[in-house]
């Protein structure tokens, strides 16, 4: 068996599959294509769903130095089977002054968007599920519909928490939105493309001797963007520091408040599909998508390319929440106004700059200068000293 | 195919603008109103243009559904009089429909087939609105960054 068709093997069994129906209409095998898609990548990411929230657990054991879930299975492994059991038997509550159907409908919708935004990212070559010309923009404007979910789940269970909850969330949200999507404008600048495709595509290749590849993050504007993005990822799926819309010592699970049994694992599951959906698209914009880190490697299958490097964002994800304290709400926002947004600003010129000396070395150091005096200068600004002055208390001595 | 598609979204799409209009609850009818607007935006991807499509559900269910929820949520008490019926807003609904159907009426396209077209890309948008409507747009940019400056003062603290 060749490399080639290793690396095409999930192709090739969707055609096989596909071959099972020969003369039914055309109409017909698109849909079977379509739901093959949906079955892949539904089947691919609930099994990681699974891993990694027991890797999770794992993970932040480690780092605080205890043992973790081990009692399940080996190394603890079949957690999620018994916690996807209990769930499910867990009393569905449902409050009494709740609005009932708006209320039963704000999981569904924010596990739908969540699903939605996995199905136009590539995953390996030729593997895009839904390879559609404005790719990136889907992912966006399906991801932007998630707040509306989030404030029908918040309102709709009549409870101060989750209403205080999902005005956080809303709110840091739509701040960190605009960054989020700043950052990846160069990108898309550079490429002059909005399909998912292109942009892998267009990082693909080596420079000095086939050690570096060519992916965005290894350029300046390309380095500080994915930075940006990261921050800005963390934020929209609510992880810490920036989970204080569900700051379960403040305001007990913010819109989470009131779900209990399979409504709550729906949240669950859509808070981590939306972590994956946006490490992806980090992968996809800023790591060279399924393209493999060094020539030599290119044997390995594109798959397995891009699902360690999600595997290594995700890992990030974890380590920075086994590591620092959750953010004030106020820090938040004004992170996202006063850095986050002037910083993606500049990181489109610095684009520009690298573009326009035609990608070469000299452009590549033009470009770090724009975003090293942005970055000093912000730095400054930002930073100032009365926040260093002494403690002042006002409801306590 | 796309005819039974049209007939399924039109249904929608009407039922929900009708539920936004007459639901007593407005948080309820605002979220009719998502459904609306999401209702456009596949009459958009019926007739091809993916990139309208897209925008206006960027646009209008990520952006002004939030907003109008937003707005409602922090001017409304809970337990909200519903008013009665606007009769004023009927005469303006069926000014504005009647306006419309002359419109309509009016335009002799509808009867010539249309022209055969390129499909619409992002691309060629772009490079439209570069070159032709670059005065527009630039009016655009002037106005929304005076929205947000006012914005900004609204909001910011007096020095006392």
């Amino acid at each position: 068996m060749t490399s080639e068709s290793v690396d095409q093997i999930f192709v090739s069994a969707k055609h096989w599959l596909l071959s099972l129906l020969p003369d039914a209409p055309a109409w017909v095998i698109q849909i079977a294509s379509s739901l093959i898609n949906i079955a892949g990548v539904l089947g691919a990411f609930l099994t990681l769903f699974a891993l990694i929230s027991v890797l999770e657990r794992k993970i932040l054991a480690r780092i605080q130095n205890r043992y973790g879930p081990n009692r399940v299975g080996p190394f603890g492994l079949l957690q999620p089977l018994a916690d996807g059991i209990k769930l499910l038997i867990k009393e569905d509550i449902v409050p009494l002054r709740a609005d009932k159907l708006v209320h039963f409908i704000a999981p569904i919708m924010i596990a739908a968007t969540a699903i939605l935004t996995l199905g136009v990212i590539p995953y390996g070559r030729n593997m895009t599920p839904f390879s559609i010309d404005s790719g990136i923009l889907f992912f966006f404007a399906v991801g932007s519909t998630t707040e509306l979910g989030v404030f029908m789940a918040g309102w709709g269970s009549n409870n101060k928490f989750s209403m205080l909850g999902a005005m956080r969330a809303i709110a840091q949200m739509v701040s960190y939105e605009l960054p989020l999507i700043i950052t990846v404008l160069p990108v898309i600048m550079i490429v002059g493309s909005l399909s998912a495709d292109a942009i892998v595509a267009a990082q693909e290749g080596y420079v000095l001797a086939g050690i570096v590849p060519r992916w965005y993050v290894f350029t300046p504007w390309g380095a500080a963007a994915f930075i940006l993005f990261f921050v800005s990822g963390l934020v929209e799926s609510n992880r810490t520091p920036f989970d204080v819309p569900e700051g379960e010592s403040e305001i007990v699970a913010g819109h989470m408040t009131e779900y209990s049994g399979f409504k709550y694992a729906n949240f669950f599951l859509a808070e981590y599909f939306g972590m994956f959906a946006v490490s992806g698209l980090a992968v996809t914009l800023f790591l060279g998508g399924w393209h493999a880190p060094l020539s030599v490697l290119q044997i390995i299958p594109s798959y397995v390319w891009f699902f360690a490097k999600l595997a290594l964002l995700l890992f990030v994800f974890i380590w920075i929440r086994g590591t620092l304290p959750r953010m004030r709400v106020d820090h938040v926002m004004g992170f996202a106004w006063k850095f986050m947004l002037p910083m993606a600003f500049t990181c489109i010129i610095a684009a520009a700059v690298w573009h326009y000396q035609r990608h070469g070395l000299a452009g590549w150091f033009w470009s770090l200068g724009v975003v090293a005096i942005v970055y000093l200068g912000l730095s400054r600004l930002v930073d100032t000293k009365k926040k260093f002055a002494p403690r002042t208390y006002r409801f306590a001595e | 195919m796309s005819t039974a598609a049209f007939i399924v979204i039109a249904i929608l799409t009407l039922a929900a603008s009708l539920a936004a209009a007459s639901l007593p609850k407005l948080i309820h009818a605002a979220l009719c109103l998502v459904v609306a607007f999401v209702g456009i935006a596949a009459f958009f991807f019926l007739l091809g243009a993916e990139f309208v499509g897209l925008v206006q559900i960027f646009v209008y269910v990520g952006a002004v559904a939030v907003l109008i929820v937003f707005t409602i949520l922090l001017t409304r008490r809970a337990d909200e009089k519903t008013a009665g019926f606007n009769w004023v807003g009927v005469v303006i609904a069926l000014a504005v429909f009647a306006g419309l159907i002359w419109t309509i009426l009016q335009t002799p396209s509808l009867a010539v087939s249309p022209p055969l077209m390129e499909p619409l890309t992002v691309k060629r948008i772009g490079e439209v609105l570069m070159t032709d409507y670059v005065w527009p747009l630039q009016c655009v940019g002037l106005l929304l960054t005076a929205a947000l400056i006012g914005g900004l003062i609204l909001v910011m603290e007096e020095k006392r």
